[in-house]
């Protein structure tokens, strides 16, 4: 089973890496081809990881709650989502009369090319990096973060007040917890010596940096649910206080591109842990691209566990826990790597 | 605390912010049924507050003056829902004082049992709907577990979930079912187990005490002074338990505690309902083992007609003190019938306390309050 997939995905990059030699293509219209292609694989990755996500999340929180979950479309339910995506199309599109209309509309099309773009970045094995950067990872919460200016602008330009509120929070959320994972990550760049995600996982080929880099981990994991808004941090969309935050007014297709976004930057944002701190897509017997998805589902998996056992936390005590506690931890975690490294190089490598 | 809509103020960094009001409800997913509240904010905390009730008035003591009364009886179960078999308790207590009727041991006995599985099953909704609110979904699905298993029992004895209009007047509809006490001490103990789960799960959790600790604290003049009752009251330091205090049915034959927590804040109204719940099964216990046989229901004739009189009775309901003031002027219908329900003096503390609290808190807050929309409005 597995050789085979490995076998398909080896023809497609063939036929791939033949066609536009067979179609005579000039040297820009290569690049705009291959962009079209990276942009195509990286949408069918989205939707299939969307269903399977959204799948995922609700059977384990009926494992987790005591109850069955989705078991009726399709085998176990899984296409559920499918079904449900159908319905969502089919609604009415409201927008209220009074919303920014050019802002109204454009941002669930952000977000949803925020995560498309965050897709085209991760090294899913050896040379099915649709996108090497030499500084991918910078690159990569960059564009992460541009995630933000959507939320206002759904907030903003719903003209709701609950929305607004939703959207503020988030905000302020997003841009607070960006700082103790820039540190966190900083860890690792400095141990790999690398900004290029490829880079990073290969340099991990000894020992994965989740053992060399515990705390960083943590601070990683914590900062990741807040990114992602979600449960203990998902002040943007508490329902039980703004409804449903940010996307409040919005319906059909229009909802479910949100939708659609924020679970796929959970697979992102997992990727990217998998990618700093276990090793990337290496691992014995399977295809590299096994090795990081399955990598990838658990570490989601994990973040899910961690959603459905807490409650939602109090905005100020997150701000509180953040700027008081989250980044000086990460401020010191930085200067014992840094004077670690520095006395490895001194002590060990000099006597290797 | 006028509203402050038109003019800007300045605030301390000289930039100028302007007041709004935000109609949290009476659609709204966390205030528990048609409550609305009219919050003027100033970004994200409340400034004032102003309870609107009203929009589940179904004039209910007006009604009650067209039909006779064990007529009325079915839809004193309507007003707290959370409680239906609890709520006529009261009611149908007034009733056998106008007529002297005198009810059967036995039938007191189901009355504990099921008046205690009742007050379980709501204090179990009541911390399950409020950790709901901190979006502990988890923990919510626990809480309503445990509570099944009291709706299951309850549904065995009177057909139903949800209004149980069990007690008539001069006892109970029907006899408890066969078999069913060794089941309902078997269930007990599940409950208990799904209990201490649930409140492993919650009570200490450090995010749930930072949400509910401290938050909007009631002191004892205070609730006097609002008029708080039940578990609301207990939890700011004045053990008032009118099962104890002024005994009513059989409760002076069983041995409980009546908790009582002093801080009086959003934590301390969640926990006195869970040390309230492990009292209730112990009375549960305690009185499936001394259940006498004998009759469950008194001899009422179909036309009842009671002297002219006035009886005022309390009960402790699940939200507090529950009483009917019923008068007859010798007809089968009543003269006036009028109902103090604990959930509508309880909400009337919200605008004293809200302002300052932020949205967040004063969601815990009307949470831990826990009013029934239908005790509020009748």
């Amino acid at each position: 089973m597995t050789e085979f997939l490995t076998t398909v995905f080896n023809l497609i990059q063939g036929i791939l890496g033949v066609a536009p030699t067979t179609l005579a293509l000039a040297l820009p219209w290569m690049d705009i081809f291959w962009a079209f292609v990276y942009f195509v694989g990286a949408v069918i990755l989205l939707i299939i990881n969307v269903i399977m996500l959204i799948w995922i999340e609700r059977r384990a929180a009926g494992f987790f709650q005591e109850r069955v979950g989705p078991n009726r479309v399709g085998p176990f339910g899984l296409l559920q989502t499918v079904n449900d995506t159908i319905k969502l199309l089919g609604k009415e599109w409201i927008m209220p009369a009074s919303a920014d209309r050019m802002v109204f509309l454009i941002a669930p099309l952000l977000v949803v090319t925020v995560a498309v773009t965050m897709y085209g970045l991760l090294p899913y094995g050896p040379g099915i990096t649709p996108v090497t950067l030499n500084v991918g990872i910078l690159f990569f919460l960059a564009v992460s973060s541009t995630n933000t200016i959507a939320v206002l602008m759904a907030g903003w330009g719903s003209n709701n007040k609950y929305s607004l509120l939703g959207g503020m929070r988030t905000v302020a959320q997003i841009i607070s917890y960006e700082i103790p994972m820039a540190l966190s990550i900083i860890g690792i760049v400095m141990l790999s010596g690398s900004l290029d995600l490829g880079e990073i996982a290969r340099s991990q080929s000894h020992v994965w940096y989740v053992f060399i880099q515990p705390v960083a981990f943590v601070i990683f994991t914590i900062s990741a649910l807040a990114e992602l808004t979600k449960s203990p941090f998902d002040m943007t969309e508490a329902e039980q206080e703004f409804v449903a935050g940010y996307h409040t007014e919005y319906s059909g297709i229009r909802f479910t591109l949100f939708f659609m976004g924020e679970y796929a930057n959970l697979f992102s944002m997992a990727a990217l842990g998998v990618v700093l701190f276990f090793g990337g897509a290496s691992g014995p017997w399977l295809p590299p691209w096994m090795w990081f998805i399955g990598k990838t589902y658990v570490f989601i998996l994990f973040l899910l566990w961690i959603r459905w056992t807490f409650l939602r936390i109090r905005v100020d005590k997150m701000m509180k826990f953040n700027w008081k506690f989250l980044i000086p931890v990460a401020l010191a975690n930085l200067l014992v790597t840094g004077v670690g490294i520095k006395l490895w190089q001194h002590f060990v490598e000099r006597s290797i | 605390m006028g509203d402050n809509l038109d003019g800007a103020n300045l605030n301390s960094d000289g930039f100028e912010t302007q007041e709004f009001i935000l109609n949290l409800g009476p659609q709204h997913p966390s205030t528990h049924g048609v409550y609305r509240a009219r919050l003027i904010m100033d970004g994200e905390t409340v400034v004032s507050a102003e309870n609107k009730v009203g929009y589940l008035h179904r004039g209910m003591e007006k009604m009650a003056e067209g039909l006779t009364f064990s007529q009325f009886t079915p839809y004193t179960s309507r007003f707290d829902y959370c409680a239906g078999a609890l709520q006529p308790w009261a009611y149908v207590i007034a009733l056998e004082k106008l007529g002297g009727i005198v009810v059967p041991e036995r039938a007191e006995y189901i009355r504990v049992i099921t008046g205690e599985l009742n007050r379980i099953s709501s204090h179990l909704l009541m911390v399950a709907s409020m950790v709901l609110d901190f979006s502990a979904i988890t923990a919510w699905t626990y809480a309503f577990n445990a509570r099944e298993g009291v709706l299951d029992l309850l549904e065995a004895v009177t057909g139903s979930r949800l209004l149980m209009h069990y007690m008539v007047n001069g006892g109970v509809w029907a006899d408890l079912p066969e078999g069913w006490v060794p089941k309902a001490e078997a269930e007990l103990d599940r409950i208990i187990a799904r209990l201490d789960d649930f409140d492993m799960l919650v009570s200490g959790n450090e995010i749930f005490l930072g949400r509910t600790k401290g938050i909007a604290p009631i002191n004892s003049e205070e609730a006097i002074e609002f008029g708080l009752t039940g578990a609301n009251l207990r939890a700011s330091g004045r053990g008032l338990d009118l099962r104890r205090d002024s005994p009513y049915s059989v409760y002076d034959r069983f041995d409980f505690e009546v908790p009582v927590l002093h801080n009086g804040d959003c934590w301390d109204r969640y926990y006195i309902r869970i040390m309230e719940t492990r009292e209730s099964i112990k009375i549960v216990r305690q009185a499936l083992k001394q259940l006498p046989g004998g009759d469950w229901r008194a001899k009422v004739a179909k036309v009842w007609k009671p002297a002219a009189g006035e009886a005022y009775t309390m009960i402790e309901a699940a939200r507090g003190v529950q009483a009917y003031h019923v008068v007859s002027d010798g007809t089968a219908k009543p003269y006036r019938v009028h109902m103090r329900s604990p959930s509508f003096c309880n909400i009337g503390v919200i605008p004293e306390k809200a302002p300052g609290l932020t949205l967040q808190d004063f969601i815990s807050f009307i949470a831990s309050l826990d009013f029934v929309l239908g005790d509020i409005d009748r």
